[in-house]
């Protein structure tokens, strides 16, 4: 009974197939469309940056939020690692260790994170949603702990500049953040199609026990992906922080549903082993759009909730009336 | 001339790059059971999938009843009397075996209320006129392929129907719930249900159907009486040429021992040893439930062995994990496709060579070319029927699928092949071809194990013969010297004439 898309309809390019698989780059374009008549203002280079770089961190939490979707788990901690390793950056700035070395250990420090939930998955055989649950909660409150509640300011020193480079930076006129973040979806583009843990993972998410009696560890498949999925939630940590310079205890707070929002939005099943990493680019453009068209458009924030869960809805019905 | 119940005219039907149903008909005769042959892939699940709504026809005519109809889907067909077990078990394993039969029909009080007693009562006597000896309140993982099966059967008995569709319903099942599927057959022709029966195993066909009718690349062949037919007749339409000697054996060159099983023990394995040798094909025959696919699984490492050793080439290798297996040469083709074997999902490509993606990548990267290169040598090799490689291995039919689960096998390049159930629910031409190519890898040097529930498949094909019975090897014969008497004897435990091989 099951019935399954041909996957070979990505190849007959402008077909009907081609178009039902890009309708979520199709309702971005209209959506773009829609909103540069609305205000003109909109669809401007200014403000079009603007857009990409206030998306960059959702997308990078959503980069990390495909791979464990594909794999059939979740990940609902990204936001508490955010903050954590955010926090964690600041304060070693503030110490004035080198905005490198910073860096480099708070992204460690998310993988390592990412790994703990991932070994709790695989060899304690959690499932994915009360793990990362746990994690969410744990590291909000270890968060809370750290920081005494109260934000964590980088200081004015050169290494705080330096810092803050990651956040507020421009390299060819293009925002530094909007750079990682097509350095990541690159990346991740690369692991799923051109490398064996990429395959794995589509067909963990598609067939766990097949994919064991494939001869493939599948424990390692699955902390492999929330420890990436952890150091991208670091990235965008140091991303906030080095924006705001300074971190935030509560920051990230509620991200991690934007991020599987934008993942679904993109066509990536819950269920696991099918859907594509640009899907998810687009779907987080997507809401980057929406929220920026809303502000534009001076839309009451209480009512652009209720905009934003009805346009996932309408994604969502969309993509499940193809299948 | 009788009436039909259910008449199918001229059914056209397209996938994306396959033709899959070109002119396809179809009788059903109430109180007769009408037989739907054709090759794997030859359209029979497509056609079945077309009366009952889940998919919609391009062109053609279906008249139930004497009324021109097109049923919506499963709902909408089942209400019309028209039931469906389909090839693939559509079952939930964890919920209990009535939950599953009544699943969406259950009978509720006036409150919504499940009203369990009456749901238990009323599965345990559908499952007792099948003769499963189960609980309906038993989970359904607890039970074997075969008795889920039965479950599935049940549930099409289940409904209030006039046709009953049974898409090779004997595929996993033992000799003797073939016998029960048989006899609940016998008395629904005699109730005057129609039944279509679609199988591979032409020895049923003889033995339950009235009618036949032959399918071939979706085209309607003929319709006939079962009486005026014999078996080289029936292959003869089904594969469009005549088919020579069923088993090609060729002889081993008598090589040494590859593999050396010693005193195994495992959760219901219990002291099992033998050898393999080079070149050797070593049939493993038994009843369902005898231990044979948990022996296999120990020896690759994916159940937990107890004590024993399993030695390859003179080491002792004891795996722990499948990739221990599989790096030490040993591959192994599970039974249960949907379940253990392939990711439904994915490509027929990226199923093929999952196994083999070390060999197939430089580093951690990925040489699709090389990937592409040796799938499509097998595809061709194994005569797969699929538009491309890039199809999605769901969409194949059963026995295409087959092909490709064996194929990922071989892919491996595997010093021992074993394979559980390899020509299940494939069609007689595609059986010899995959016989054949069992046997070109043999001649290569290669030892397979072939475990099948089929004797005259291990008595056609093996060099010699070991028998299973509660976890233990209760017979072990030459080939030369096993029959189908020796063989039933030893599998039901009476091990009075196990000859020393
Ligand atoms: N959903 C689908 N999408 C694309 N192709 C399909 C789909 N379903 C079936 N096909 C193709 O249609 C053809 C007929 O398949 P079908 O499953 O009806 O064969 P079958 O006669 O039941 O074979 P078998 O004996 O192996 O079960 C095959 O070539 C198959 O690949
Ligand atoms: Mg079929």
């Amino acid at each position: 009974m099951t019935n399954f898309e041909s996957s070979q309809s990505s190849r007959h390019f402008l077909s009907k197939a081609w178009f039902i698989e890009q309708k979520s780059l199709i309702a971005l374009i209209v959506l773009i469309a829609v909103v540069s008549v609305l205000n003109e203002y909109f669809f401007t280079i200014d403000n079009l940056l603007n857009i990409l770089r206030q998306t960059s961190v959702i997308a990078i939490l959503a980069a990390g939020m495909t791979l464990v979707i594909l794999t059939a788990g979740i990940d609902l901690s990204v936001g508490s690692i955010l903050a954590l390793c955010g926090a964690f950056a600041a304060s070693m700035i503030s110490l004035e260790i080198p905005a490198v070395i910073a860096v480099l250990v708070a992204l460690l420090g998310g993988a390592i994170l990412g790994s703990i939930t991932g070994l709790v998955i695989a060899k304690g055989k959690v499932q994915a949603f009360i793990a990362t649950l746990v994690m969410m909660t744990l590291l909000r409150g270890v968060t809370m702990v750290y920081t005494d509640g109260r934000p964590i300011s980088t200081g004015f020193t050169d290494i705080a500049d330096h810092f803050a480079w990651f956040g507020t930076g421009y390299m060819f006129g293009i925002p530094v953040p909007v750079w990682l973040m097509i350095f990541v979806f690159a990346t991740i583009w690369y692991l799923l199609n051109h490398t064996r843990f990429g395959r794995y993972v589509y067909a963990l998410g598609g067939n766990e026990s097949a994919t064991k009696l494939s001869g493939i560890n599948v424990d390692r498949i699955k902390i492999g992906v929330y420890s990436i999925c952890g150091l991208l939630s670091a990235l965008a940590g140091i991303i906030i922080t080095s924006r705001l310079s300074s971190a935030q205890p509560t920051a990230g707070m509620g991200y991690e549903l934007d991020a599987i929002a934008a993942v679904v939005v993109g066509g990536t099943s819950l269920a696991g082993g099918r859907g594509y990493i640009m899907g998810t680019l687009i779907g987080a453009l997507i809401i980057g759009v929406l929220n920026n068209a809303l502000n534009l458009l001076d839309v009451s924030s209480y009512f652009q909730m209720i905009v934003k869960a009805a346009v996932i809805l309408l994604a969502v019905l969309v993509d499940n009336k193809n299948k | 001339m009788k009436q039909p119940i259910l008449q199918l005219t001229n059914i056209h039907k397209s996938f994306p790059g396959v033709k899959a149903l070109d002119g396809a008909c179809l009788n059903v005769y109430p109180g007769q059971v009408m037989a739907l042959l054709g090759e794997n892939g030859a359209g029979k699940s497509t056609l079945m999938k077309v009366i009952t709504g889940i998919y919609s026809l391009d062109e053609g005519d279906i008249r139930y009843q004497d009324k021109p109809v097109r049923f919506n889907g499963p709902r909408d067909s089942q209400q019309a009397g028209i039931s469906i077990i389909h090839q693939e078990l559509n079952l939930l394993p964890e919920l209990t075996i009535a939950e599953n039969i009544f699943l969406g029909r259950e009978n509720t009080n006036i409150f919504g209320a499940i009203n369990w007693s009456v749901m238990f009562e009323q599965a345990d006597k559908l499952l007792k006129r099948l003769k499963v000896k189960h609980k309906s309140s038993t989970q359904l993982s607890e039970l074997s392929l075969g008795e889920q099966q039965m479950v599935e059967i049940a549930k099409a008995l289940s409904f209030k129907s006039k046709v009953i569709i049974m898409d090779e319903p004997t595929d996993a099942l033992t000799d003797s719930e073939v016998e029960s599927l048989f006899d609940v057959i016998n008395e629904l022709r005699d109730e005057g249900y129609g039944i279509v029966y679609i199988s591979h195993r032409l020895k049923e066909i003889f033995e339950i159907c009235d009618d036949i009718t032959v399918l071939r690349d979706g085209k309607f062949i003929a319709e006939k009486p079962v009486s005026s037919m014999d078996e080289d007749k029936l292959i003869e339409l089904m594969v469009g040429r005549r088919l020579d000697e069923q088993y090609p054996r060729i002889e081993s060159t008598h090589g040494t021992v590859c593999l050396e099983v010693k005193e195994l023990y495992a959760k219901a394995t219990h002291g099992v040893s033998f050898t393999l040798n080079h070149g050797e094909i070593l049939g493993i025959s038994g009843l369902m439930g005898a231990g044979r696919t948990e022996l296999m699984k120990v020896i690759y490492g994916a159940l937990a062995r107890e004590s024993g050793d399993i030695i390859l080439n003179g080491q002792i290798i004891n795996p722990r994990n499948s990739q221990q297996a599989l790096a030490s040469g040993i591959a192994y083709i599970s039974e249960d496709r949907k379940g253990d074997g392939l990711v439904l999902g994915l490509s027929v490509k990226d199923n093929m060579s999952l196994c083999a993606l070390k060999d197939l990548s430089t580093g951690w990267q990925l040489d699709h070319k090389a990937e592409a290169t040796s799938v499509t040598d097998f595809i061709r090799l194994f005569n797969i029927k699929t538009p491309s490689m890039d199809q999605i291995i769901g969409n194949l039919s059963g026995g295409n699928q087959q092909k490709v689960a064996i194929a990922k096998g071989l892919m491996t390049k595997p010093k021992v092949l074993i394979l559980d159930e390899p020509t299940r629910g494939v069609d007689v031409g595609a059986k010899k071809e995959i016989y054949q190519l069992i046997n070109k890898f043999k001649a290569e040097g290669m030892s397979i194990i072939l475990v099948s529930s089929e004797m005259p498949e291990v008595l056609g094909m093996s060099d010699r013969i070991l028998v299973m019975h509660q976890g233990q090897i209760s017979g072990q014969f030459n080939v030369k010297e096993a029959d189908q008497e020796k063989l039933m004897a030893c599998a039901v435990g009476k091990n009075n004439n196990g000859v020393a091989a």
